[in-house]
């Protein structure tokens, strides 16, 4: 596509409630970090979502599925383990259709989530923060098996959670790019990596690569008793994958620091993990075009300094769960 | 010889060790070497079929080897297996 194709749409649609106007995302590109001149980077800004990142997609359709196979109705409490975003999407959403709202989360996250989650009236359980967000996901599910009275659209194992972008993301990004030869994202449920890679390798074929960026878990977040109380979100199929690269989170906020810097890109630290996967795909491209999800914006890290102070003074880096 | 940097959950079976050394060609040589050299880390790092236990990533160096070629992964002198529990990262 060339550069004169840019183009701004006169306003970003216009739609019947807010829910509605989730998605339709600008795709930016990235001219100063691209590392060749035929290669070209681009961001999807999901971070212009209504709440502020991609799960307010997630959120639409968990709870959308859910209403059309008629397994929530008005007033039900609905409740599901996360570590932020997913449950401040569903906590607006919920808000908006008349449901309860109750979220299961680490104790250790950036105090805005639990702000955010509380403006739009959610409740919240904490779980052990040494857990990570193993410990919300077990938690959850304890409580689920408890009480019949909770609906748990669990974004882990449904399949709502990739269509979001089986039908949405992917769909938005072909619409604006003939070709894409390498699509990165960042792999927390799988459901951004599995929905935007089936459709990517259903319409482009093989010669799309799928690029997973992870966290490099810190230790004082890997509480395990042993290795079998790992955790697999139930709907990654991994043979979708082409390359899987973790990230340490020192890192991440260099590079989220780096998209500030040079390309004025306010975000959160999963897309400095999944910029720095990303461009080092470019590198080992002679051309095409690398597309990469921005999957929140930088207002829920700010008390933590990321943005403001040196990177050796920032505290708890490796026992916070920063996506 | 590799360098195998080792989980907290791991380093019981280790000795304590945050890091080990251990000599292979690939990924599975290297891993059924420190398994000589431990024999407990056995039934963690691999499963009854013999293959990688589900939950234990491995990565060469920042990239997991499942995705590349598995146990038959080539690896360097001078690279690193990082072993990680699988978790549930980024669950926004």
């Amino acid at each position: 596509m060339a550069s004169s194709e840019l183009r701004n749409k006169p306003c970003g649609g216009r739609y019947g409630d807010i829910i509605e106007a989730i998605g339709h995302t600008p795709l930016i590109e990235l001219k100063r970090l691209s590392p060749k001149p035929g290669v070209r980077l681009w961001v999807k800004l999901e971070s212009r979502n209504p709440t502020g990142s991609v799960k307010d997609r997630v959120a639409r359709s968990l709870i959308l599925d859910a209403e059309d196979k008629g397994l929530i109705r008005p007033g039900q409490t609905i409740l599901e383990p996360t570590s932020g975003n997913t449950g401040i999407s569903l906590a607006m959403i919920c808000a908006r259709k008349g449901y309860r709202l109750k979220v299961v989360m680490p104790d250790n996250v950036t105090p805005e989530r639990t702000d955010l989650l509380r403006m739009y009236g959610a409740e919240i359980v904490y779980s052990e923060g040494s857990k990570g967000s193993n410990g919300a996901v077990e938690l959850a599910l304890d409580m689920a098996a408890k009480d019949a009275n909770y609906y748990m659209p669990y974004q882990y194992g449904n399949e709502a959670n990739p269509n979001a972008h089986y039908n949405g993301t992917a769909l938005e990004i072909l619409e604006e790019l003939d070709e894409v030869s390498a699509f990165v994202a960042g792999l927390g449920t799988g459901g951004t990596l599995m929905g935007n890679g089936r459709r990517l390798k259903e319409e482009l074929g093989d010669k799309v690569k799928i690029v997973a960026a992870e966290p490099m878990q810190g230790e004082p977040v890997q509480g395990l008793r042993s290795l079998d109380d790992g955790f697999i979100p139930p709907i990654i199929d991994i043979s979708l994958l082409d390359r899987k690269i973790f990230v340490t989170n020192e890192d991440a906020i260099i590079w989220t620091r780096k998209l500030l810097d040079e390309e004025q890109l306010f975000v959160g630290v999963s897309t400095g993990a999944i910029a720095r996967v990303a461009v080092r795909i470019a590198n080992e491209l002679d051309e095409g075009n690398v597309v990469f999800i921005a999957a929140d914006d930088g207002s829920k890290y700010f008390s933590s300094g990321i943005y403001t102070r040196p990177i050796e003074e920032i505290e708890n880096l490796d026992s916070t769960v920063w996506w | 010889m590799a360098t195998i940097k080792i989980p907290p959950v791991l380093r019981p079976a280790v000795g304590g060790e945050r890091e080990i050394s251990a000599d292979g060609d690939n990924v599975g040589e290297i891993l059924r070497s420190v398994v000589e050299d431990h024999p407990s880390t056995q039934a963690q790092l691999f499963g009854a079929d013999g293959d990688l236990n589900r939950y234990v990533n491995v990565y060469l160096n920042d990239e997991d080897v499942r995705v590349l070629d598995g146990l038959e992964t080539t690896v360097g002198a001078g690279d690193t297996l990082v072993i990680l529990p699988a978790m549930a990262g980024g669950a926004r």
